[in-house]
């Protein structure tokens, strides 16, 4: 099937129609487009809030015999136009073996799920892909779905009594442990 | 690259439909006129875009419609452009419907056999009106709040089913959560997915009868492309130039957050329908259903059967001259409704109040508290800078003022009875009421029954007769009851001058300025008569004092007329706290910017 021959030959005159036509018509059509596609790339240039030392508990609310225990980070929260003063932010799990205290995210660094504590079992489940980890946070399973071990976060003990954490999110899936940006 | 192409025709047979689509055959060569319907094209694919890209930031629901449009305008990254071109290309497409109906109706092509083609397009044109009014609730702001409000109330004048069609609309008996649910399914689903049906139809129907022709044809035929597609695409550019313009000079409108316990005293319909809004004032009590339906549904009965007036050997020129007088019709409504408005200095304050509003919801969202999770309409009901001049006119300006207005910038018809308020308990103020010239103006005690009391005599005569030293004392004094207030305004002077403070607070409570005759201050005075200095126009003495001036600690039973209103319940706890508040010119102020 071919297309019909126009009933004008080509000369230069019809090809500046042509392309003035073509140029108009994308310009027209460019500017709503990049607009849009502007505010849909705002994202981008939202950073994840710095990483800062959170108030997380008391140095005796964890059992001092190395049995993990969860609390809630709340820390202020800022989602879109809604600021919210001192919400939970997430959850973290801190073991303590006398004064050393070792804190692990409660996300599963495979894919993101809330990594679940065995107590029976004395090890971390997680309840997607079933990942498993032992209570300081290393791999527990050679096949285990995680490629990494459990993200350990930074603590601090403050005035003698007070575990500070400085909470943060990692990218998920991968071998290296890389702070979400 | 081409072997690709030839398989894509093949399976596909695009080259026809593409050929179809550009060699539309246009009897007598490409003209400008006609170019209104592609116009019209290019509106809706720029409002297709632009408001998909819309619909990713925007959030239907009492609570984040209004905090979402502000992000998108304010916050986002060419949001302001976004919405600009989606706010302004609408009100083009409402002019371009208009320019497209003229032409088709000079040109006669609305004629046999194109008459369904006609009704397609009228159909069209009440579907961008459809979504013009249904766009103008969503950022639920106060302006497309009560303009729609307006609206939906019509609707509840529908003979027989009106209440019923009203709460069908609303989504309830109140505007809420579900008035904005269903008005942003209309907009974004029901009524474009309409308007895709009628268009295709449209353009198959122009397509199968072809373009009407203006006679005499001045050239020979030619093809769709490039001439007329040029022709159009120059248009289309004009007419997005002319968009970005407004958008650049004015930006899309965003009022303060819908408020419905506000008076807004400023609510108007988008320009394009003001016509409607005038025609009501025409039709008093019940025979409103003539304007609001009879009227406008007899207009687009006769407009629908044009076509059939078209066959008559005069029809034609009958047809346009009733799209005239039609044109006419509208055009002097929409000016009259606009002159009223302009001459009318209620509804301009209120234009000007609702941009203060505007303005300041902005400038509270922006700051370090940002947007509650209750949404921004709380950041201007909790605000004494908007909420205080509102509560003094409507409570106090009655016989107080506020630097000679009140509060609001209005002039009160009668005289002051009662202090004017501005600045209240600051070094200014105090010192106005110890000057024996001024406390008995009607600035402070002239309009009275204080004005003869001890006070005012003390003043008047023996502050009067003051040696240079006691003058000298009575500024200090004044200094240390002002700094009583812990006044925001004054706050560096208090801390740069705290030592002359503590001075003139020893002779407050001490005799040489005889303050303690008759005020209580520091120390519990059983026969003090006079209202208690300690703690003076801070917040708390403030907000007791307008709880109830007849307590003992305040005037007791020597107080004039000024109601308790806390204690009567006339105020509640909230509104006196924000009148305390705003008095002591207490409120958010953002950092100057440099």
């Amino acid at each position: 099937m071919s297309a019909a021959p126009s009933p004008h030959p080509p000369d230069r005159r019809s090809f500046f129609k042509h392309a003035a036509a073509l140029v108009v018509g994308a310009l027209a059509t460019v500017v709503p487009t990049l607009a849009g596609l502007l505010t849909l790339f705002d994202p981008l240039r939202r950073k994840a809030g710095s990483a800062a030392f959170i108030q997380v508990a008391a140095l005796t609310s964890v059992p001092e015999d190395g049995t993990p225990r969860r609390f809630a980070v709340v820390a202020d929260r800022a989602d879109a136009w809604n600021k919210f003063p001192q919400v939970p932010i997430g959850a973290v799990y801190l073991r303590r073996i006398g004064r050393l205290v070792q804190a692990l995210s409660v996300t599963c660094p495979h894919a993101g799920c809330p990594v679940a504590y065995a107590a029976g079992a004395d090890t971390f489940l997680c309840p997607c892909h079933d990942s498993r980890f032992r209570l300081d946070g290393t791999l527990a399973d050679p096949k285990s779905p995680s490629a990494r071990a459990m993200d350990a976060l930074e603590v601090e003990l403050r005035n003698e009594t007070e575990i500070w954490v400085k909470y943060q999110n990692f990218e998920a899936g991968k071998a290296k442990k890389i702070p979400l940006a | 690259m081409k072997a690709l192409l030839e398989w894509l025709d093949h399976r596909t047979g695009c080259k026809k439909l593409l050929h179809e689509a550009l060699y539309e055959n246009v009897p007598g060569g490409s003209r400008w006129r006609y170019v209104w319907g592609s116009t019209l094209s290019f509106t809706l694919v720029v409002q297709f875009v632009t408001g998909c890209f819309l619909w990713m930031a925007y959030n239907p629901s009492s609570q984040t419609a209004w905090e979402s449009v502000y992000y998108i305008q304010e916050e986002m990254w060419g949001g302001w452009l976004l919405r600009g071109l989606h706010h302004y290309t609408a009100q083009a497409m409402n002019i371009l419907l208009v320019l497209h109906l003229m032409q088709v109706m000079i040109d006669g092509a609305y004629r046999a056999p194109r008459e369904i083609n006609f009704w397609f397009g009228l159909g069209l044109l009440g579907l961008v009106m459809a979504l013009s009014l249904t766009g103008y609730l969503l950022p639920w702001d106060q302006k497309g709040y009560w303009a729609t409000k307006v609206a939906t109330s019509i609707a509840a004048i529908t003979p027989l089913v009106g209440p019923e069609l009203q709460k069908l609309i609303v989504g309830g008996t109140e505007y809420g959560h579900h008035t904005l649910s269903r008005f942003f399914a209309l907009h974004a689903g029901v009524l474009p997915a309409a308007v895709v049906a009628l268009l295709v139809g449209h353009i198959y129907l122009f397509r199968r009868h072809g373009l009407t022709a203006k006679e005499p044809k001045r050239k020979p035929d030619e093809p769709f492309w490039p001439e007329q597609v040029l022709k159009d695409g120059v248009a289309c550019l004009a007419v997005l130039a002319a968009v970005l313009f407004l958008v650049v000079k004015h930006g899309a409108e965003l009022t303060a957050p819908a408020d419905p316990a506000d008076n807004y005293a400023a609510a108007r319909p988008e320009w394009y329908f003001l016509f409607l809004f005038q025609l009501l004032k025409y039709f008093p009590g019940e025979s409103e259903i003539i304007g609001a339906m009879l009227l406008p549904s007899l207009v687009v009965v006769l407009i629908c059967l044009m076509p059939f007036f078209g066959r008559w050997r005069l029809g034609h020129r009958f047809n346009l001259g009733m799209l005239g007088v039609l044109l006419f019709g509208i055009g002097l409504l929409t000016w009259q409704a606009v002159r009223a408005d302009q001459s009318n200095p209620e509804y301009l304050r209120a234009v000007h109040q609702a941009e203060k509003d505007a303005q300041r919801v902005k400038e509270l969202a922006r700051g370090p508290a940002g947007i509650p999770s209750s949404g921004a309409v709380t950041l201007l009901r909790d605000d004494p800078l908007t909420q205080g001049p509102k509560l003094f006119a409507r409570n106090c300006a009655s016989c107080h003022r506020y630097g000679g207005h009140d509060g609001l910038g209005g002039v009160a018809t009668n005289a002051p009875s009662a202090p004017d308020l501005m600045h209240f308990a600051s070094r200014e103020w105090l010192a106005g009421l110890l000057a024996p010239e001024k406390i008995a103006t009607s600035h402070y005690f002239g309009g009275t029954k204080h004005v003869d009391g001890k006070m005012a005599k003390f003043v008047r005569k023996d502050v009067q007769a003051f040696t240079p030293e006691q003058r000298a004392m009575l500024v200090k004094g004044l200094a240390a009851l002002s700094a009583e207030a812990q006044l925001k305004a004054q706050r560096e002077i208090d801390q740069r001058e705290a030592a002359l403070i503590k001075e003139g607070r020893a002779l407050l409570a001490g005799t040489e300025l005889r303050c303690t005759e008759c005020h209580q201050f520091r120390k519990p005075d059983e026969d003090a008569t006079a209202p208690e200095l300690t703690g003076y126009g801070s917040r708390a003495w403030l907000i007791s004092f307008i709880n109830n001036p007849k307590h003992a600690r305040f005037y007791s039973k020597r107080n004039d007329r000024m109601p308790a209103f806390g204690d009567e319940k006339i105020l509640d706890a909230h509104a006196i706290g924000l009148l305390a508040d705003w008095l002591r010119g207490d409120w958010y102020a953002p950092a100057p910017t440099r």
